[in-house]
């Protein structure tokens, strides 16, 4: 199958999104897996490439850019979505865990 | 000014250059209503995942997560779900550039046998902890994760029924516009899927077994 240039791109945008996943994936698990580093630095660095992928996926596979007037819409959702998930987990982790430390 | 450029990779799989404007601008609003619907589902889960945050600790004496995850398991679920991501990926792509049913077809079918795989590893993985008595029933801990990996595997069993029915429909009608469209929604389904899993695995499975 010969592709076209803007076929060519296409598929490398799910490619590198695939291959980059794939990457961050094997690094999460194979520092908890052979225990790379001690207990609270692994747990950054799981979080951190999770944060990461989920940006990678946002980007290659749901095509979200900051920089492309088409996609300003959906983004501002999902922005605005984050902040109302950041209020409402915030909220929920401090009074949760300020019942409990009340409880102790 | 955009009118005459090609239709961008966010549209993928709906041809827009050669449809009149108000078409296009139709399913554009089609699309970004089931953008609103992913996110409400996105906060749904946040709340999940702040439960469980706060639920870490309250096993009850019960079985502890760390002895009842397995990495290898946690590891090939998240293999199938991201391949069948990439295989979605592929249906969009066939979709956008060839004008044959057979190619999406194909994909298609391939990443419901991903996602049926990561299903079936699921089901047999928490069998396998209800066997050892890590019930729902028995502690927070096990109710908080049960409901949100739960939820996760319930909303891959509606995608799969989706897959299905959209197999159903390109039977019937082949792809037109209608197709394409739930084609592209359904799409956005899977990947969202897929992201939510991203964070299971790490904060949930991983996050357990570092300790």
């Amino acid at each position: 199958m010969n592709m076209s240039p803007s076929q060519k791109r296409d598929f490398a945008t799910y490619g590198i999104g695939y291959l980059l996943a794939v990457v961050l994936t094997l690094g999460s698990f194979a520092c908890v897996f052979f225990r790379l580093l001690p207990q609270s630095g692994t747990l950054i660095v799981v979080f951190t490439l999770a944060f990461v992928q989920v940006l990678v996926h946002l980007r290659c596979f749901l095509h979200m850019s900051p920089f492309r007037r088409a996609a300003r819409d959906d983004l501002l959702l999902l922005l605005f979505s984050a902040a109302i998930i950041m209020l409402i987990v915030g909220g929920t982790l401090v009074i949760l865990f300020n019942e409990r430390a009340r409880m102790m | 000014m955009s009118e005459v450029r090609e239709p961008e990779l966010r549209h993928a799989g709906l041809n827009l250059a050669d449809k009149p404007r108000e078409v296009r601008e139709q399913l554009e609003s089609d699309v970004f209503g089931f953008w609103v619907f992913l996110m409400s589902d996105a906060v749904i889960f946040a709340l999940l995942f702040s439960i469980y945050g706060t639920m870490e600790s309250a096993t009850a004496g019960g079985p502890v997560p760390q002895h009842e995850f397995k990495i290898s398991s946690a590891f090939w679920e998240t293999a199938l779900l991201l391949t069948s991501s990439f295989a979605y990926g592929m249906v969009s792509l066939s979709l956008k550039h060839t004008r044959r049913l057979v190619w999406p077809a194909l994909w298609l079918g391939v990443t419901f046998c991903l996602g049926a795989g990561f299903l079936n590893l699921e089901v047999h993985d928490f069998l396998t902890m209800f066997h050892d008595g890590a019930t729902p029933e028995r502690s927070g801990y096990f109710s908080s994760f049960f409901v949100l990996v739960g939820t996760h595997g319930l909303h891959v069993f509606s995608g799969l029924t989706w897959i299905l029915l959209m197999g159903v429909q390109m039977a019937l009608f082949g792809l037109d516009q209608r197709t394409r469209i739930n084609l592209i929604r359904l799409g956005l389904f899977w990947h969202f899927l897929d992201i939510i899993w991203v964070v299971i695995f790490s904060v949930v499975y991983l996050g357990a077994l570092a300790r």
